[in-house]
C-alpha cells in the first residue's frame, strides 16, 4: 500500500478529513521552500502538493501564475524540485508528497528517468494537470511500477464514462476540481459537489480531494463534509505573497492550523 | 517514409499524427473537446453546411482567390517561375477569415452566442472580430500586452468591429500567453462559448478542422494551376507559424508525389543565434504544449523559450502537429528565412509586381528568391502570399529609421 493510501484509511479510520496544502516549489525562494513544507505539516497537513514552475501555467488563475513566474525567476526547475523533496524527506519521511504541475518539463526530463528520480527523492505520487488518462497510459504504468500514484482529476463537466476511465487510469486520490475555471475562482457551487461526491466515489472506489476555490475555514469546513480530502492553494500563496520575509514561515503555519480546526470539527459535530 | 501506396489518412482517430497531436489538457475542456469534435462530423456530413460554407467564402470572403504569374519577380529572381496565390486579396487581408468563417458557423450550429480568440499580430483576432461581428456574436480576443503596443492600429479595428481586446499581462506577453489566457477564459466559460483557435496547433480536433477549413486555398490551386499552366507545379512553398496557410495549401498535394512541399520557418537573427521561432528547422525538442504534442522551442529544463521574428504572426515556440509529422515523414521540407531575408523579399515584390505582401508571407517569398535561381526557366514554384502587408507598416518603417 502507498503512503498515500496509508495515509487515506489511517484519517478514515479516525474519522478525519485529509487537508492538502499546495505550495509552488521556490516561491518565493528555492531556500523557502523545505521550511514552508514542514510548517505545513506542524499546521495539520496529511498530504502536501507541491507545485512544479512552468512558463506556461494553463490552468491556473493569476496567483499561482505569480508563484510560477516568482520561482523561475529564482532558477527553479523540475530537477530542483526533486532535489527539495529529498531534502524534506531527511527529516519527514511520514508526509506523502504530490508533485502537481504540467506535462512538458517531464517530457524534457523523459517519462522513465523522471520517475526514477522522483522515487529516488521521495515522491509519493504525481498530477500532470494536462495528462488526461488517455495521453498518458504508459507514463501512469511506469509511476504504477515505481510504486508512485498517478493522481488524476476530474470535473463538473466529466461524464460517468470519464470516472471509470480514470479509476482505471489513476491510484492513491481524486482530485475533484469543483468548478469550471482555473485555480483561485472564487464561484464555487457546493450543491454542484455535493451531487457529485457520492458519484465519484462511488464510481472510482478511491477518496476524494476537493479543490480549486477554497479560501477559508468555512469553504474547508463545507467542502470537508463532503468530500474525503480538501486542497487549499492560491489562498496560502497570497498568504505568502502578502508576508515580510521573516515572518512567511509562521504565517502559513498559523493560516493552516486555522484550517485544520475547521475540519476536525466536522468529525466532532458527527459524533 | 514512402507513403505512395498507402492513402493519407491523418489524424488517426484520438487526434494523432504519428507521435504529435493528442488531446494535452485539463480534464474541464475534455467534455467540450468531445462535444465540438461529434459537431463538426455532424457538420461535415451535412450539405446545408457545407453550402452555407462555401457561400460564405464566395460572397464574404471573395473567393476564390485568384493566382497570379509574378513575371517580373520571376525574371528579377532568374530562373523558375513564380506563382502567387492571393490569399491578400480575401477580406480583411490574409488566410485567417477562411478558418473564422468555418468556427463561426460551427459556434453558430452549438448554439455557443460567446466566441474568443488568441492573436499575436492581431490578423487572427481582426478576423475573428469581423465575423463576430458578421453573425452577431459576442467576442473577446486575447491578445499579449507586448503585442498590443506594437499593433495599435489592429487593436483599435478590432474595437471598431465591436470586439473587447483583454491585454494578457503574463509570461513573456505575446501570442502564447494569449493563447494561455484564452485557454483560461475558455475552461472558465466553456457553457456559452465557443475558441476560435487561429492556426493548426490546440487540441485535437483543432488542427484539423482549422487544416479543413483552409484547404479550401489548396483545393482551388489544384484546379487553377493546370488552367494557367497546364500542370501542377514543382514546388509549392508557404510560410509557418503555427502552419494554418500551409497546411491549407499542402494538403490537398500531399497525395501528388512529384510536388514538393517546403515549409518556411522565421529563422529571425539566425537559427544559430537562438533568437528564431524555427523549431522544424533548428530540430527543436518534441514536447507538449497548448494542448498537443510537437517540436517545440524550450530549454534543457522543459521551460517554453522566447522567439524572435520580426514578423508577429510567425513568432511562436510551437508548430502544428501534422507539420511534425510531415517532417519526419519526409513528405515536406522545413527551411528558416531571417529576417533580413525576409524583408529583401518584401521590398522586392513591392517594387516588381506592385504587391506589399505581409511579413508573414514575405518568408515563403524570400525561400522562393533563393531556390528559383538554382531551378531551370519552365520550372514552377507556387507561392502561399498568405496576407497583405498594411499592418507591417510601421515595422518596415521603423526598420528604415522612419517614424509615422
Ligand atoms: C498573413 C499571415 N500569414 C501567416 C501567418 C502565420 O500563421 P499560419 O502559420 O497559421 O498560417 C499569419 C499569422 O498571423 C498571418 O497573418
Amino acid at each position: 500500500m502507498s503512503k498515500i493510501q496509508a495515509t487515506f484509511q489511517r484519517l478514515q479510520a479516525a474519522g478525519r478529513k485529509a487537508l492538502i496544502p499546495f505550495i509552488t516549489a521556490g516561491d518565493p525562494d528555492p531556500a523557502a521552500t523545505v521550511p514552508l513544507m514542514h510548517a505545513l505539516v506542524e499546521g495539520g497537513a496529511d498530504v502536501i502538493e507541491l507545485g512544479v514552475p512552468f512558463s506556461d501555467p494553463m490552468a491556473d488563475g493569476p496567483t499561482i501564475q505569480r508563484a510560477s513566474e516568482r520561482a523561475l525567476a529564482k532558477g527553479m526547475s523540475l530537477r530542483k524540485v526533486l532535489a527539495l523533496v529529498a531534502e524534506f524527506r531527511r527529516t519527514d519521511t511520514n508526509t506523502p508528497v504530490v508533485l502537481m504541475g504540467y506535462a512538458n518539463p517531464i517530457e524534457a526530463m523523459g517519462g522513465q528517468a523522471f520517475t526514477a528520480a522522483a522515487r529516488e527523492a521521495g515522491v509519493d505520487g504525481v498530477l500532470v494537470v494536462d495528462y488526461p488518462p488517455q495521453e498518458c497510459v504508459e507514463f501512469a504504468a511506469t509511476l504504477k511500477g515505481a510504486g508512485l500514484d498517478p493522481i488524476f482529476l476530474l470535473a463538473p463537466t466529466s461524464s460517468a464514462q470519464r470516472f471509470a476511465e480514470v479509476a482505471r487510469a489513476g491510484s492513491g486520490y481524486i482530485y475533484y476540481v469543483s468548478l469550471k475555471g482555473v485555480t483561485g475562482s472564487a464561484n464555487i457551487d457546493l450543491d454542484e459537489v455535493a451531487r457529485r461526491i457520492p458519484q465519484i466515489r462511488a464510481a472510482v472506489g478511491m477518496p476524494v480531494g476537493v479543490g480549486f476555490g477554497i479560501r477559508d475555514a468555512e469553504s474547508a469546513r463545507r467542502i470537508g463534509e463532503l468530500a474525503d480530502g480538501v486542497v487549499i492553494g492560491s489562498r496560502i500563496i497570497e498568504e505568502i505573497e502578502n508576508s515580510a520575509p521573516g515572518e512567511v514561515v509562521a504565517r502559513v503555519r498559523d493560516f493552516i492550523k486555522g484550517i485544520r480546526t475547521a475540519l476536525d470539527q466536522i468529525g466532532e459535530t458527527a459524533r | 517514409m514512402q507513403m505512395a501506396d498507402t492513402p493519407y489518412q491523418f489524424p488517426d482517430a484520438s487526434g494523432h499524427f504519428g507521435p504529435y497531436g493528442g488531446v494535452f489538457v485539463a480534464e474541464t475542456l475534455i467534455p467540450a473537446l468531445d462535444e465540438l469534435r461529434q459537431a463538426y462530423a455532424e457538420c461535415q456530413r451535412d450539405p446545408a453546411f457545407v453550402a452555407e460554407f462555401e457561400y460564405e467564402l464566395k460572397h464574404y470572403v471573395g473567393r476564390p482567390s485568384p493566382i497570379y504569374h509574378a513575371r517580373r519577380l520571376s525574371e528579377k529572381f532568374g530562373g523558375a517561375q513564380i506563382y502567387l496565390k492571393r490569399e491578400d486579396l480575401n477580406h480583411t487581408g490574409a488566410h485567417k477569415v477562411n478558418n473564422c468563417i468555418g468556427q463561426a458557423l460551427l459556434a453558430r450550429r452549438m448554439g455557443k452566442p460567446r466566441v474568443i480568440a488568441e492573436t499575436g499580430a492581431g490578423q487572427h483576432g481582426v478576423a475573428t472580430a469581423t465575423v463576430a461581428a458578421r453573425y452577431g456574436m459576442e467576442c473577446v480576443v486575447y491578445m499579449g500586452s507586448e503585442d498590443v503596443k506594437r499593433q495599435a492600429a489592429n487593436v483599435y479595428r478590432m474595437k471598431l468591429l465591436g470586439a473587447t481586446v483583454v491585454p494578457v499581462e503574463s509570461g513573456s506577453r505575446t501570442l502564447k500567453d494569449a493563447m494561455n489566457e484564452a485557454m483560461r477564459d475558455w475552461v472558465t466559460n466553456v457553457g456559452n462559448t465557443f475558441y476560435i483557435i487561429g492556426t493548426v496547433a490546440g487540441p485535437h480536433p483543432y488542427p484539423v478542422l482549422v487544416r479543413d477549413f483552409q484547404t479550401v486555398i489548396g483545393k482551388e490551386c489544384k484546379v487553377q494551376m493546370p488552367e494557367l499552366t497546364g500542370r501542377q507545379p514543382d514546388y509549392v512553398i508557404a510560410c509557418v507559424g503555427g502552419g494554418s496557410n500551409a497546411i491549407g495549401i499542402f494538403h490537398p498535394y500531399i497525395g501528388e508525389q512529384g510536388v514538393r512541399l517546403v515549409g518556411v520557418e522565421a529563422a529571425g537573427e539566425g537559427i544559430e543565434t537562438g533568437h528564431h521561432a524555427a523549431p522544424l528547422t533548428a530540430n527543436a525538442r518534441v514536447g507538449v504544449l497548448h494542448g498537443n504534442r510537437t517540436y517545440l522551442m524550450q530549454d534543457e529544463d522543459g521551460q517554453i523559450i522566447e522567439t524572435h521574428s520580426i514578423s508577429a504572426g510567425l513568432d511562436y515556440p510551437g508548430v502544428g502537429p501534422e507539420h511534425a509529422w510531415l517532417k519526419d515523414s519526409g513528405r515536406a521540407e522545413y527551411v528558416g528565412i531571417t529576417d533580413a531575408e525576409a524583408l529583401q523579399a518584401f521590398h522586392d515584390l513591392c517594387r516588381c509586381e506592385g504587391i506589399i505582401p505581409a511579413l508573414e508571407s514575405s518568408h515563403a517569398l524570400a525561400y522562393a528568391a533563393k531556390l528559383a535561381p538554382q531551378l531551370a526557366r519552365d520550372k514552377i514554384l507556387l507561392v502561399n502570399l498568405s496576407g497583405r502587408g498594411d499592418k507591417d507598416m510601421h515595422t518596415v518603417a521603423e526598420r528604415s529609421g522612419i517614424h509615422f
